[in-house]
């Protein structure tokens, strides 16, 4: 029974920090119809940004932590004025391409400016977050205790921010018909950028949760999460957030059960073929919205 | 230009190029001078080239944007390996899990298991494609990467050790003993994928690539295609990976990673998408750049006594990506785009604008 909770604590913390990642690819895709493959890499640069800050400056962590959201969220809005926007009117192919370039770059920085080792991250000068705590027969950080609360609370700000806000209203608009909504007086690189920045400044917030409980940093430990996280996109329901919310907290479950069972060596395997089962099933997703193929 | 001529020029330079390869391999060392570099670039180049050709059938000419390159690739590396390890060899290979017992005598001839690698990747390309292959562009993409994934997890995992040494991979696999024996596999393999490709499959694949909805309508029937396209282009990705296998002699689950199936996307973009003579080019230049004209740039450099900046290990992989962005972003239809190699155009290009606007007035292709 001990056991089952604890899985059942891992797999809904791992779980959130995915959702935080998904929210990025899923509103990206919402709006640009673009996988965002870079987006792993980001978090893994925020993994970086973090290191520098308090390893290499010696910036106190609450002051970091805010450093590296904004650090991050530069990054990304740089990559999309970059890489995405001189595409905007090419072949959709042609995006996904080019993010899979800055991808590919993105890695290929980091082993040149951090080098291929794993460096370790500050996880025991974070403060409260990295304290031990007990909840009955559970031991736990309270970074694990944490994540699925913030988690939850960010998801709801952002929702309410959808819904309430002319900014979002406007990325309702432009994610429903770009070329309608760009007539209608809508800024559309502004509302990308936002989204973006938004994608980004949640991915840095994941990054800072996923890696104080697991110590170090490597230039591709962003690519594996990044996967899991679209797949949690994908399963939710792609352009949904809430969708990607759930999604994430089933991934993260499912996840740590068969990591937990006989087969841990195949837990990634589970995750890919759930992707494959969802896409065959309900291509949709469990939230998402029906698109129609166009003639 | 008569047919005749363009047919003449077209085997005259064919033959310098095989020339180039022969003085390559007869005239420069095997390590050591600058010129072994080129050694490196022509037979690596080699195998992206057909690499590249194999993800261009699917991806370029067929229009399924597959991301599954380097899972077909392992399947096809990996059966190579586990058939050709010489037998006096296996014990030391597999010291620390020991060899299955139905596998301890099993020798094949090389080309055997070359073809029975490409077989095994095609196989299983076969089971997995008539699902996933119903999915549209980037669910396609991510489930194919994901395929990769599986396959890349299940080849290290436990349960395989006594087969594929787990995750300690495959060393002491064998290649051919004749420098010429990778071209040669090359060459037949991407004249036979040229074949099809002007074939009236061919053409249906690039009818599927234009328009499905029109394809379909002309009466192709687009699943069975699609399928073919798909399973000879994992059937060519295996060899593929079994001749990187032969080439590197040493192989682990982590040869082939997602990077290496990025890393050939982007070969096959810098060629053009839908164009074979593209990608081979476009092969051997960035192996070129990767392995040889790029080298200096990871070793600190001095100019007199100014020691130049930036130089240490990996700046000539970031200068590298910097370059394949500049060509995503700038040159979307990379050296050929859609078109093949064809004199007509040369020609053109030297003749100056005038006569090639006349030209391309009547003669558009």
């Amino acid at each position: 029974m001990d056991t089952f909770l604890q899985n059942c604590l891992n797999g809904i913390s791992i779980g959130s920090i995915y959702a935080l990642i998904a929210i990025g690819y899923t509103m990206v895709y919402g709006i640009l119809r673009l996988i965002n493959f870079a987006h792993g890499d980001i978090f893994m640069m925020a993994g970086y940004f973090m290191i520098i800050c308090m390893t290499d400056l010696l910036i106190p962590w609450y002051i970091s932590v805010i450093l590296v959201i904004i650090a991050t969220v530069l990054l990304g809005v740089f990559i999309e004025r970059i890489a995405y926007k001189p595409l905007r009117d090419a072949p959709r192919m042609s995006i996904m391409i080019s993010a899979i370039g800055v991808s590919y770059f993105l890695q290929n920085f980091a082993t040149y400016v951090f080098t291929a080792q794993p460096r370790s991250y500050p996880y025991d000068q974070m403060g409260f977050l990295s304290k031990k705590i007990q909840l009955g027969n559970l031991s736990t950080t309270m970074v694990t205790f944490i994540t699925p609360i913030l988690t939850v609370l960010l998801v709801l700000v952002l929702l309410l921010l959808i819904k309430k806000t002319k900014m979002g209203i406007a990325m309702r608009a432009v994610s429903r018909d770009f070329e309608t909504s760009q007539l209608m007086g809508i800024k559309i690189n502004a509302v990308i950028s936002f989204t973006f920045a938004i994608g980004s400044g949640l991915a840095a917030l994941g990054s800072i949760l996923y890696f104080i409980p697991r110590s170090s940093v490597y230039p591709l430990s962003g690519s594996l999460p990044g996967l899991k996280c679209f797949v949690a996109a994908v399963f939710g329901g792609i352009g949904s957030i809430p969708g990607a919310l759930v999604g994430g907290f089933l991934i993260g479950l499912c996840e740590t059960f068969v990591k937990g069972s006989a087969f841990s060596e195949f837990s990634d395997v589970v995750t890919f073929i759930i992707l494959i089962v969802v896409l065959l099933i309900k291509p949709t997703g469990l939230f998402g919205e029906k698109l129609e193929e166009k003639v | 230009m008569s047919k005749k001529k363009k047919f003449l020029l077209s085997a005259v330079s064919l033959l310098i190029l095989a020339a180039l390869v022969v003085v390559v391999g007869e005239f420069t060392p095997e390590s050591g001078s600058q010129w072994s570099n080129l050694r490196t670039v022509l037979q690596l180049g080699a195998v992206y080239a057909l690499i590249a050709v194999s993800m261009n059938l699917c991806n370029g000419f067929t229009g399924l944007f597959s991301l599954g390159q380097a899972g077909f690739m392992t399947l096809g590396a990996y059966t190579y390996a586990i058939f050709t390890i010489p037998v006096s060899q296996r014990a030391s290979v597999y010291y620390l899990y020991g060899v299955a017992d139905w596998l301890s005598n099993v020798q094949l001839p090389l080309t055997v298991a070359l073809l029975l690698g490409g077989l095994m990747a095609a196989l299983v390309a076969a089971i997995v494609g008539a699902p996933v292959l119903r999915l549209k562009s980037d669910y396609l993409a991510i489930a194919t990467l994901g395929l990769a994934e599986v396959i890349r997890i299940v080849v290290a995992s436990s349960p395989l050790n006594r087969i594929t040494n787990g995750s300690m991979g495959l060393t002491a696999i064998p290649g051919y003993s004749s420098y010429y024996g990778i071209f040669i596999v090359v060459a037949v393999c991407i004249a036979l994928v040229a074949l099809l490709i002007n074939s009236s499959y061919g053409r249906a694949f690039k009818a599927i690539r234009d328009d499905e909805i029109a394809a379909e309508a002309m009466g192709i029937n687009l699943p069975r295609h699609k399928q073919m396209s798909f399973i000879i282009s994992s059937f060519f990705a295996g060899i593929g990976g079994a001749l990187m296998a032969m080439y590197m002699g040493a192989i682990s689950s982590t040869t082939f990673t997602i990077s290496v199936t990025y890393f050939i996307l982007l070969i096959v973009v810098i060629g053009g998408m839908g164009s074979i003579t593209g990608s081979i080019i476009s092969a051997f230049l960035v192996i070129a750049a990767r392995e040889w004209w790029l080298r200096p740039l990871d070793q600190v450099q001095y100019i007199g006594t100014f020691k130049v900046p930036l130089l240490k290990t990996g700046f000539r992989m970031v200068v590298f990506s910097v370059i394949l962005m500049i060509v995503v972003l700038f040159f979307r239809n990379g050296i050929m785009g859609d078109k093949e190699f064809n004199w007509d155009r040369i020609f053109n290009a030297f003749r100056g604008k005038k006569k090639k606007a006349a030209v391309s007035g009547g003669d558009s292709k």
